[in-house]
């Protein structure tokens, strides 16, 4: 699933293919939230697909909707009007049916609770027995490199380490999709490469499609087959760009040094100028990046 | 690995933190018993010396040593009327929390439960709940402990009722957030966030309304009733001016209510232990 080839332009992406066949359709989505100054238009007219498998990073300035976007999507939030549909689902249904595994910002552990026990957590509600669970935990904490840590509280671990027992947790369940909102925001530039270079193989070993939110440009490049770039008020995609790395035909080859290669260089300066054009007229014509946006 | 070091370093950092000035740890737990102990002395010691050498009646002030004497002499009644008040106490205490939790658990859960509830609550927070020690008393009867207890249950209902509401009002928006993606139900919500998360402020009110319930029991025993509780024994004690017997029963009163504190405190802390206090991101 993971070598399925991205569309390769945002025209591409408006004509409808099999849409049972996306992980995510949205087709004329709006979103307005009824606030004390009046109604923000928080997204209007989103059409986006993400096939199964596909990477996308949302990306830009803040107040563009982009996290709105994934919490539509995720059924966290309800929208305003147009079509969404996860897997061919409504987004409720998916999300009944735990199509999706999710991640946030803040790691949102359960501080009374091991982090075993936190990575057991969707095991436990969805009714898992418990030898199984126990063994399917063990899988998760290997991977993201935690098993000796089983037994500790969130509190004992540091960020990138509570970071990646939620990435563990939003895995647990083998998901098809993966929604993740700037699951690596809040952690230094050394654990983040880490985690971004981690989760790359994750990703390309479950064959999961990911939608991730993200307001670093390196980032989005690093990660994606498509990064879609958003403008603010109101929310809308301003540009679909797709990944052309040459390091990388297979998201697996991709490691830390397509960081240094010039085709990831490229990508960043074209994800930069999506940004800018998204962002500022003709009287501020060459400023290096949008506003709000890391370009780390 | 980086992060893996890192976080050694913060796990050590945090045990090994130590104090900044002082005594050793050691010496420090010994004070703390040792001090309170010696002043305790040192003021049964005056207290017995101002009724002995300085002639302060024994009307007035009896003294340490006859209250002892009065406290062996009726020790068996001094038992059976603890034990007596102590039950009254504990009813109350488990009916009162129980209802405080279930009850609080519905207003968080229904809004207009809570809107319903909220003059009812700060009534009986303010009005003395003994002053309905009378009217209990006449209605069950006088030969029932029903009204002491019922008032230890409404004494403690009342801050375990407003602790668990604050308590059920602490999730946090994103563990919220994970349990609907988890399509997580009302039941496990509150088995596996809601309660947990309340956890704390629950056994803070268990706390606070256990001195409440021994208090109340007591002091509702001077109202009437069957007699053979501690505060009755009291109340007939002093009555007959047998000041000495008063104080032993007093004596045995705090003794009682420190028992309840120190009891929820230990369950407190037990419970609580493998609870770290930080907040996880």
């Amino acid at each position: 699933m993971s070598d399925q080839i991205p569309t390769t332009t945002p025209a591409a992406d408006t004509m409808t293919t099999d849409v049972s066949d996306a992980a995510v359709a949205v087709r004329g989505l709006n979103k307005q939230f009824q606030t004390a100054s009046g109604i923000v238009h928080a997204l209007e007219g989103i059409d986006l697909t993400v096939e199964a498998g596909e990477f996308v990073s949302l990306i830009g300035p803040s107040g563009c909707g982009k996290s709105t976007l994934m919490r539509l999507i995720a059924d966290l939030d309800v929208p305003t009007s147009g079509e969404l549909t996860v897997f061919g689902k409504t987004a409720t249904q998916a999300r009944l049916d735990q199509d999706y595994g999710i991640a946030f910002q803040q790691a949102g552990l359960l501080p009374w609770r091991t982090v075993a026990a936190n990575v057991a957590l969707p095991l436990e509600l969805h009714g898992v027995a418990s030898a199984a669970r126990r063994t399917r935990v063990a899988d998760l904490l290997e991977m993201v490199g935690l098993t000796e840590f089983a037994d500790r509280f969130p509190d004992q671990l540091s960020g990138g380490m509570q970071q990646r027992v939620a990435i563990a947790r939003s895995l647990a369940e083998q998901p098809r999709l993966l929604l993740m909102d700037e699951p690596f925001g809040a952690l230094d530039e050394m654990t983040r490469e880490k985690m971004q270079t981690d989760l790359v193989r994750i990703a390309a070993d479950t064959g999961a499609a990911v939608v991730f939110v993200t307001h670093s440009i390196p980032e989005a490049v690093f990660l994606s087959d498509r990064v879609v770039v958003m403008s603010p008020r109101p929310g809308r995609i301003s540009d679909i760009i797709p990944m052309r790395l040459d390091a990388a035909d297979g998201r697996e080859e991709r490691d830390d040094d397509l960081r240094e290669a010039s085709s990831f260089f490229e990508m960043v300066t074209e994800v930069r100028e999506a940004l800018h054009g998204g962002a500022s007229d003709a009287e501020n014509p060459a400023p290096r990046a949008a506003r709000g946006v890391d370009t780390r | 690995m980086t992060t893996n070091t890192t976080a050694n370093a913060i796990i050590g950092a945090g045990t090994g933190a130590t104090r900044t000035k002082g005594w050793s740890p050691r010496t420090e737990s010994i004070l703390r018993v040792v001090a309170p102990v010696t002043l305790g002395i040192i003021v049964l010691a005056i207290w017995q010396f101002l009724v002995t050498v300085g002639g302060v009646s024994d009307y007035l002030l009896p003294s340490p040593t006859s209250i002892m004497a009065e406290l062996v002499a009726y020790w068996p009644a001094v038992v059976s009327a603890t034990v007596l008040t102590g039950t009254n106490s504990l009813l109350g205490l488990l009916v009162g929390s129980l209802l405080g939790i279930i009850l609080a658990a519905v207003a968080a859960r229904w809004r207009i439960a809570d809107q319903m509830s909220a003059p009812i609550i700060a009534a009986l927070a303010v009005v003395p709940i003994v002053a309905l020690a009378p009217v209990l008393n006449s209605m069950f009867g006088a030969d029932s402990q029903f009204g002491r207890q019922a008032i230890a249950a409404i004494a403690s209902f009342v801050p375990i009722f407003i602790n668990t509401l604050r308590g059920f009002r602490q999730t946090r928006p994103v563990h919220r957030d994970l349990m609907k993606a988890y399509a997580a139900s009302s039941g496990q919500m509150l088995r596996s966030l809601t309660l947990p998360t309340a956890r704390p402020f629950i056994l803070t009110g268990i706390r606070i309304a256990s001195s409440l319930a021994v208090i109340s029991a007591l002091v509702a025993e001077y109202f009437g009733g069957p007699r053979g509780g501690l505060g009755s024994l009291i109340a007939t004690s002093a009555a007959s001016s047998a000041y000495s017997r008063a104080w032993a029963y007093v004596g045995a009163s705090i003794a009682l209510g420190l028992l309840f504190y120190l009891a929820t405190l230990a369950l407190e802390r037990l419970v609580l232990r493998r609870v770290p206090t930080g907040g996880s991101r």
